[in-house]
């Protein structure tokens, strides 16, 4: 694809991000409002009337808040869904080709370390600042078996660049030799945005902890970010796992698109088989057992690559 | 372009390095630092050693994330939340930062930098890879138990509910009732 047309894509890429994110909170609302009794068409809607509402609310300021710090958190998770995906390939289109793609979007995945911890920092509240330091507690947690499971494709393929990762799925994608590798990332993809089992950093237990203070269009912000750090999560899961464009009839750019829809419908439907985590709970969790199965699994895909000669 | 971009990373390198003296707030500081190390990451992918460059970018994000931790753990409360001038031992420190300062800036203009001898590598990656698992395997091999142990160590004195806190300093301590384990107010998700 040239330049300009890339150059186009580029402008409707956070666009396009936000709207598949607002079909994912449509999603979830709905099927939240099912388990509640609610009819499903006013769950659907559920996000755009909040989101209605939160653009006519007024914002609200605590004395004393760091106003800067807290909107560079807000407005940092929709940038950091958005330079996600900016290294994830459509095909053979991808908006950036870096030959360290895989680090790059861990270096995003970090970058939301700081951005909720600013959140909760902001606000000057008590219980934002709790829900901030869970956030962290959470992250040393799943940090460590993301990293290992993020080797685990770049070790198939043997690079770093997303492309060689897709096309070295061509024969078998790397989901059916690497499970273990894509249930640690699966559950880390929810771990970072924050949500399902893994959100004690927003939990009602700590008055919403760092969403609790944010009112208005900053609210509106950072859900919005939130489900968009789902999604590129999500997006980023089928170059690694699911053989990126590859499929049949359609073409590969749509089939990337498919196919991360299944993955957040998968997510959506899974989330309501767990119940909350506390991070304190979960870091023996993740690192006695999750990270013992997680350096299996690499040690696994590295024994069949030097045994094949290359990825199955 | 690249010249342009070159000068942009490094003028908020420099402007993020100073405001980490010139905020208030330990918060601000601890993150003018990141996005001073995130341009001055930015400058090694314009080196064209991009795994370097974003893995800078990543560790020292992910340092100031738990500066965050540490702050709050070391310090207590009150210094951490509240404003407070980030210079100490002012005049010895600038009289310091001023040497240092002149020091570099006078080495950097006044060596006779060689030519460049060598060509890179075509995967500079890979080649990073090679050198720091192979001739330099040994030095990492010391190197890695050592930080590692430091990290437990600190983790060890700073944690107040730790094992060694429940069990005493021979883990052989039992609980108050009889029990074969004394009581943990917080159990691990594993059940232990």
């Amino acid at each position: 694809m040239d330049s300009v047309n890339g150059a186009v894509w580029v402008l409707v890429l956070p666009f396009a991000l936000a709207a598949v994110a607002l079909l994912a909170a449509a999603a979830n609302a709905a099927l939240d409002g099912r388990t509640r009794g609610v009819s499903t068409t006013s769950g659907w809607v559920a996000p755009l009337q909040e989101s209605a509402r939160l653009l006519r609310q007024q914002r609200r300021t605590l004395p004393g808040a760091d106003s800067l710090l807290w909107r560079i958190g807000g407005a940092g998770l929709v940038v950091a869904a958005v330079l996600k995906v900016l290294v994830v390939p459509f095909g053979g289109f991808t908006f950036a080709d870096l030959s360290v793609g895989l680090v790059w979007f861990n270096a995003m995945d970090v970058l939301l370390w700081a951005l909720w911890w600013l959140l909760g920092w902001g606000a000057n509240s008590a219980w934002s600042l709790v829900g901030g330091y869970r956030f962290l507690a959470q992250a040393l947690s799943y940090e460590l078996p993301l990293m290992f499971a993020l080797t685990a494709p770049a070790i198939g393929a043997g690079s770093l660049r997303l492309l060689d990762i897709q096309d070295a799925q061509s024969g078998l994608w790397f989901v059916v030799w690497m499970p273990v590798a894509f249930l640690v990332f699966a559950a880390s993809v929810v771990a970072f945005s924050s949500w399902g089992p893994f959100q004690t950093a927003t939990g009602r237990d700590a008055a919403g902890g760092v969403i609790g203070e944010l009112s208005g269009v900053d609210r509106l912000v950072v859900l919005a970010g939130r489900y968009m750090i789902l999604v590129a999560g999500a997006a980023f899961s089928v170059p690694l796992f699911f053989g990126g464009g590859s499929g049949p009839w359609l073409p590969a750019g749509v089939w990337v698109v498919i196919k991360t829809l299944a993955v957040v419908a998968l997510l959506l439907t899974v989330r309501r088989l767990f119940p909350t985590l506390r991070p304190e709970r979960l870091a023996e969790v993740a690192l006695v057992l999750i990270m013992p199965l997680v350096l299996v699994q690499v040690a696994v895909a590295a024994v069949i690559v030097v045994v094949n000669g290359g990825a199955l | 372009m690249s010249v342009v971009l070159f000068w942009f990373f490094s003028i908020v390198a420099v402007a993020s390095a100073a405001a980490v003296f010139i905020v208030n707030s330990m918060a601000r500081a601890s993150y003018a630092l990141a996005l001073s190390f995130i341009a001055v990451g930015a400058i090694i992918v314009q080196l064209e050693l991009d795994y370097i460059g974003v893995i800078t970018i990543l560790m020292m994000v992910m340092e100031m994330a738990i500066m965050a931790v540490f702050m709050v753990m070391y310090m207590g409360m009150n210094p951490a939340l509240m404003p407070m001038d980030m210079r100490h031992n002012k005049h010895r420190s600038a009289i310091i930062a001023v040497f240092v300062f002149v020091l570099l800036a006078a080495g950097a203009l006044l060596i006779p930098w060689p030519e460049r001898m060598g060509v890179p590598a075509a995967n500079v990656t890979a080649s990073l890879g090679e050198s720091l698992m192979g001739s330099k395997m040994l030095v990492m091999l010391v190197i890695s138990p050592v930080l590692f142990a430091t990290i437990i160590a600190s983790l060890v004195l700073a944690n107040p509910r730790g094992r060694y806190d429940r069990r005493g300093d021979n883990l052989d301590r039992r609980g108050a009732d009889g029990r074969s384990e004394p009581e943990d107010p917080i159990r691990g998700g594993l059940g232990r």
